[in-house]
């Protein structure tokens, strides 16, 4: 059963005026983005990795926000699906095999942490828990330290449709919303929470329908339409910077794969139903609109497939040579030196 | 200086205030911090003082209380935020255990998580099971958070200006039934004390107690008793669940042989468990007798006074457990 918005086919650009570089990078961010998370798929399948938790279908609303974020100044508070996302902010692919694999070098935890608990604190990704939704409070209390500091730095948190059930995200969007807070709420709804849908998650067709119980504005947009989802970023940002106050944003998408290597979609939906959504996938739009506009053409696709290739495949090699962390890393770091403060 | 007695409640609230005018990234948020003073007035005063910017009311919603001021923590300021009480703290376990205690850890050290959290323990009061356990030893199980049980105003005072200082996060509990107990505390206003150590509060060669928090109040009660009977007890104030500093415990019972553990939480598990495990397995050729616990009952707290007295430790119950191992 469909029970998201019906996406139409098109890409709505209307008040984007984006230079044609800025375009094609969007373009070039969601191939390699779908590209990575494939071979990791592949790489679980050959019994290479442990775990992957998958970002396939949600590139358009995840390089569209990015994009429209002043990348490495706005915190993001990023969750576990948001590969494309991190990528955009600049997380390589190489540190993500070398996360996937658990390898020496791996920057942002050491390997001590699952992969897709993305962190950075340079390019601004902030850590998250794994319980869903508890980044929620967290990101207001980044989003009330901006504004005691007097900075228009904005913090987006991003999570999925079921994660809107934990009682986090209503006690950190009640409190946005009491002090104005500079922050946007990102619900990337795939209608799915693992296996159980929508429906059973709540009663209002759309999540962003819960906005006014916060008295913050709510936005539906299109999720696999990185246009559409880059503008509604870009205005729920200039809304927060101009003390407007946070923006629950909904973008509608799906996930065309499972939830992660640990369960088999074939069990909670048909398979009309997944390839209904492919129709509407988010690369494939966007890859017909550049094509109808006549900024890409297909040597150009070849090119850009070619180049993620080369780039992925060089992330994995370079993961499977690394060596495994010394076993005395695990014992720190735990507890901030007595005079660093 | 000369050092003034204070109530505890005083010394929290002295601490705060001079850390609070001492670096302006320190804030305060929680349940009825600002207008109302605190529940137990620990903040009478500070909105006046420092505006609403920094004394923040918050809606009653522990996990924003906690989760936010993690998140604030982790962007560079340095939140003090208030649960009313630590049975409430269950509400945001996630924040405080999951991510303030771990993600310096879980992300190779880039977030340092400089908050505390202060919270109240402790029964006596008749408020019931899910007011009044003192389930700190809960928290103390997970690396990376700090835990502070004081049971002095002269400690009170010292520990929190040290937990406010620190780069990690802190669980800072303060008994609800002691906030009136005065000590000596000196008006300087660098007086810290170390984060981890322990102290001898009492000295004597008979039996060593180790103790913190209203054990302290029970066992300095009992020794009273005790000594005009001619024992003569050491009492070991652990201050800190974590970091444990065991060192004063060691080299009492080098010198008594024989221990009694007091403390107010549920005996399963508990602070004396783990003392107990520490004293076999690093002072086996010292000991004499087997060691004691004193703690609550192994119930849920009961609200009526009888039945609460009847589940807690008391000076009397510490009295029998020092003549127990003695022998008696």
């Amino acid at each position: 059963m469909v029970t998201n918005l019906e996406t139409s086919q098109q890409i709505d650009d209307a008040g984007i005026d984006l230079e044609t570089k800025t375009l094609l990078e969007m373009y070039w961010q969601m191939v390699r983005a779908r590209r990575l998370d494939e071979r990791t798929w592949v790489l679980h399948r050959q019994g290479k990795i442990a775990f992957h938790i998958s970002g396939i279908g949600h590139e358009g609303v995840q390089v569209g926000a990015a994009m429209a974020l002043r990348r490495g100044y706005d915190y993001a508070h990023l969750y576990y699906r948001d590969l494309a996302f991190a990528l955009v902010l600049g997380y390589t692919p190489r540190e993500w095999m070398l996360s996937v694999f658990g390898k020496e070098g791996e920057p942002t935890s050491g390997a001590r942490q699952m992969p897709s608990h993305w962190s950075n604190k340079k390019q601004g990704i902030m850590p998250a828990s794994s319980p869903v939704a508890t980044q929620v409070p967290q990101a207001a209390g980044m989003a009330l330290a901006s504004k005691l500091r007097g900075e228009d730095r904005v913090t987006l948190v991003s999570l999925g449709e079921g994660s809107t059930s934990e009682g986090d995200f209503y006690e950190g969007l009640n409190w946005a919303g009491v002090h104005k807070l500079p922050m946007i709420c990102l619900v990337e709804n795939n209608i799915y929470a693992i296996s159980v849908p929508m429906h059973l998650q709540m009663a209002v067709p759309n999540v962003a329908d819960r906005a006014p119980m916060f008295g913050i504005e709510g936005v539906v947009v299109d999720g696999n339409d990185v246009l559409a989802s880059y503008r509604a970023i870009k205005e729920a940002l200039e809304r927060a910077r101009s003390g407007g106050g946070p923006t629950l944003v909904e973008a509608k998408t799906y996930r065309p794969v499972p939830h992660s290597s640990d369960d088999d979609d074939r069990t909670y939906r048909s398979r009309d139903e997944v390839e209904e959504w492919k129709k509407r996938d988010a690369i494939k739009r966007f890859e017909t609109y550049l094509l109808d506009k006549g900024i890409l053409s297909g040597d150009m696709i070849e090119e850009i497939e070619g180049r993620v290739r080369l780039e992925v495949d060089e992330a994995q090699a370079a993961a499977e040579a690394a060596p495994y962390p010394p076993a005395e890393n695990a014992l720190f770091p735990v507890y901030a030196p007595a005079d660093e403060a | 200086m000369a050092d003034t007695p204070i109530t505890i409640r005083e010394a929290l609230s002295a601490a705060l205030r001079e850390e609070m005018r001492r670096d302006e990234r320190v804030f305060i948020m929680g349940e009825e911090v600002g207008v109302w003073g605190g529940t137990y007035a620990v903040t009478r005063g500070f909105l006046d003082e420092f505006g609403e910017k920094r004394v923040r009311d918050t809606p009653i919603a522990e996990m924003v209380i906690a989760g936010a001021a993690t998140g604030a923590a982790m962007a560079g300021l340095r939140p003090v935020a208030e649960i009313m009480t630590i049975n409430f703290a269950f509400l945001a376990l996630d924040a405080i255990i999951n991510h303030a205690a771990k993600v310096r850890y879980m992300f190779n050290g880039q977030f340092t998580v400089p908050l505390v959290v202060r919270t109240t323990t402790g029964g006596g009061k008749q408020l019931g099971a899910t007011h009044s356990h003192a389930p700190e030893v809960i928290f103390a199980h997970f690396p990376g958070l700090y835990v502070a049980v004081p049971g002095t105003a002269y400690d009170a005072k010292g520990m929190l200006k040290a937990a406010i200082r620190d780069d990690n996060p802190v669980l800072f509990v303060e008994h609800s039934t002691m906030l009136q107990r005065r000590s000596p505390v000196p008006d300087d206003l660098d007086f810290t004390l170390p984060i981890g150590k322990s102290d001898v509060k009492r000295q004597g060669d008979d039996v060593t107690i180790v103790t913190y928090q209203k054990g302290l109040e029970w066992s300095m009660a009992a020794a009273e008793q005790l000594a005009k009977e001619g024992i003569e007890v050491e009492i070991i104030d652990l201050r800190w669940l974590r970091p444990l500093d065991l060192e004063p415990v060691f080299e009492s019972f080098k010198k008594t042989n024989r221990c009694v553990i007091v403390e107010e939480s549920l005996p399963h598990f508990n602070v004396g468990a783990e003392i107990s495990a520490q004293l076999q397995e690093h002072m086996f050729d010292y000991m004499d007798a087997p060691i004691k616990r004193v703690s609550a009952m192994d119930i849920p707290l009961p609200y009526s006074r009888e039945l609460e007295l009847m589940a807690l430790p008391s000076a009397d119950k510490v009295v029998a457990a020092v003549k127990e191992v003695l022998g008696g």
